[in-house]
């Protein structure tokens, strides 16, 4: 409440030089950034600095080179395991869950359904729930050998499975989860990029004669081409860090044979329940380089000429 | 609707036909679909309210059935769900708060001040949004560990307490909703700069204010990592680490286990429902700026 010293801030350049104008908004953000330090970068340095390092969290840390690191690409089978687990669970969600998405937020704003609200609201609902209780809930519907989801294949004459026993069915099993839980943020996502496109382009192509699939492939899709390329980043960087979807419905092993045990789990195994501190941070940027890359690679793939 | 300039076009019969067949199936493929949403948390309710040994009976049951209240009473023996309840509900609640009041502080900072390094500060911030969670959990678990935060909720809500995703949001949508002019005005009134961001940009941000906190508290109250490395007293644990417990044992009691995730559930949905609904598209809008 002092007087003017701190003048308008955003009307000013002028020849006010006080830096006391500058305290508010410095104080402002401070949190933030004294966040950061203690709980991001500090972090983010010590696993770097870790990563070099044997430790059980009890000894002194054995500096160690590149050992983790050599261990980690060359003879650690489970982890080459969960990397590929991962990167193969991640590519059969994205891709369903993608164009489910896209499909539906291109027949909802289609103008030809009512209660676009009402739809909405139904494919939103299984994203608000927690991943633990979404495991559970498709823990009962798979079952063992009977369960409701074997009941209606059996009904419609197909054989009925063993979802979470065999290693052939974990993925798909998690996948046909991880689907049913995230479609609908990627909906909304969707029909939110979707205002973007302007009718007109839509009338003008009727007028031509345009089909409802022409209209798809080539005014829909490279209008929101943008808010594709921003979903299919986010989504990579979810998936590559699954944890929790298939650490309820599997168990923390991964189930038979592993074919559930993603790059996430196997790190909170390797911390939490063997200890090896250093090895698993490692582990951690060997996650971290793989996510860059992938969403670098996606920007100059897909983003070339989106922008 | 219907404002396609087809029908004056032509509005031939046949055109017509194949123009409600098209609205039919269409109609019955995203209703499909929404059921198909839907149907997992009926089947939830199904369970919880039967008898364990009946989830996996051939046919299946698919009506609900009687026993929820026995289902409650075993499952209130088999865990303190109560107070997991109360704790993931102090945790969520604390978290948002405390994430509204900085995020929406320091937003309003990047958007309505000039001072040196702004630009450079804000661009910062948006890159650490980058850093996967996964890379910094075993040192962020060794500094709780450190500080003593070993089974204490301040692990999980100081570290937590202000977020760039946040701070971003509340930036674009005061950029957007706070007149400058009114800004000036406050403070050639003589208003401070604490009193401006409280008594004159809140009251305006409210609904970025709603978003944010109804996603905030989503991702605390569902949260799994967090919660599963940091506790280890099971009066601490929370609904998301004390359902986990449950899972997997050789004789899983599936109605008890169900009835709690109703518990976590629905309440939730409640909320979502009767009003949370109108900020999703504000969220989803908002995440897509500078898309």
């Amino acid at each position: 409440m002092t007087e003017s010293a701190l003048s308008i801030p955003h009307a000013r350049k002028g020849p006010r030089r006080s830096w006391r104008k500058y305290v508010a908004p410095y104080l402002f953000i401070s949190p933030f950034f004294i966040s950061f330090l203690v709980f991001g970068l500090f972090p983010l340095l010590a696993a770097l600095y870790l990563g070099f390092h044997q430790w059980n969290g009890m000894e002194a840390p054995q500096f160690v080179g590149l050992k983790n690191y050599v261990r980690l690409v060359s003879a650690d089978g489970f982890f080459r395991q969960s990397v590929s687990n991962t990167l193969v669970l991640g590519f059969m969600c994205l891709v369903p869950k993608l164009i489910l998405a896209l499909l539906v937020a291109v027949g909802i704003n289609s103008g030809l359904i009512l209660f676009k609200g009402f739809y909405q609201s139904a494919y939103f609902l299984p994203i608000i729930t927690s991943p633990v209780a979404v495991a559970i809930i498709f823990l009962t519907i798979y079952g063992q050998k009977t369960g409701i989801l074997n009941w209606v294949l059996t009904s419609v004459g197909l054989p009925a499975v063993r979802w979470l026993e065999e290693p052939a069915t974990i993925k798909p099993a998690i996948t046909l989860m991880i689907v049913w839980h995230e479609v609908g943020w990627y909906v909304v996502l969707y029909l939110a990029g979707l205002q973007a496109v302007p009718q007109e382009l839509y009338d003008a192509a009727s007028v031509d004669g345009a089909g409802s699939w022409a209209r798809l492939v080539h005014i829909t899709i490279p209008t929101i081409a943008p808010v594709i390329l921003f979903t299919v980043v986010i989504d990579i960087i979810g998936e590559l860090q699954v944890f929790a979807e298939p650490f309820v419905l599997v168990g923390p092993s991964g189930g038979t044979g592993r074919a559930g045990l993603t790059m996430a789990m196997y790190l909170y195994q390797q911390a939490f329940v063997q200890m090896k501190l250093g090895y698993a941070s490692a582990q951690a940027y060997v996650m971290f380089a793989l996510i860059a890359i992938l969403s670098l690679l996606n920007i100059k793939v897909f983003g070339r000429g989106t922008r | 609707m219907t404002q396609t300039t087809k029908r004056s076009n032509r509005s031939t019969g046949s055109r017509r036909l194949e123009k409600q067949l098209k609205r039919a199936i269409l109609y019955f493929l995203i209703t499909g679909g929404a059921l198909l949403c839907i149907f997992p948390f009926y089947w939830m309710i199904v369970v919880a309210s039967r008898p364990s040994s009946q989830v996996f009976n051939f046919p299946p049951p698919l009506l609900p059935g009687t026993l929820f209240v026995e289902n409650v009473q075993s499952l209130l023996a088999s865990i303190p769900y109560v107070r997991a309840y109360g704790n993931s509900l102090f945790y969520a609640l604390t978290v948002t708060a405390l994430m509204l009041f900085f995020d929406s502080m320091a937003g309003f900072a990047f958007a309505k001040y000039e001072f040196p390094l702004r630009d450079t500060l804000f661009t910062f911030l948006l890159t650490t949004m980058m850093i996967p969670g996964t890379v910094t959990l075993i040192p962020w678990f060794l500094e709780m560990k450190w500080f003593g935060w070993i089974n204490s909720y301040a692990a999980l809500i100081v570290p937590n307490a202000v977020d760039a995703f946040g701070i971003f949001w509340m930036r674009q949508y005061t950029q957007g909703a706070v007149p400058n002019e009114l800004i000036d005005a406050a403070r050639i009134d003589g208003c401070g700069d604490f009193t401006m961001y409280s008594r004159i940009a809140l009251p305006i941000i409210s609904p970025a204010l709603g978003a944010l906190a109804i996603l905030t508290f989503l991702g605390h109250w569902n949260n799994l990592v967090g919660p599963l490395i940091i506790m280890n007293d099971p009066m601490k644990f929370t609904l998301t680490v004390a359902l986990r417990t449950l899972v997997g044992l050789r004789l899983t009691d599936y109605g008890a286990l169900m009835a709690g995730t109703v518990g976590a559930v629905v309440p939730i949905l409640i909320v979502y429902l009767a009003g949370a609904r109108r900020f999703v598209a504000g969220i989803a809008a908002g995440s897509l700026q500078g898309v």
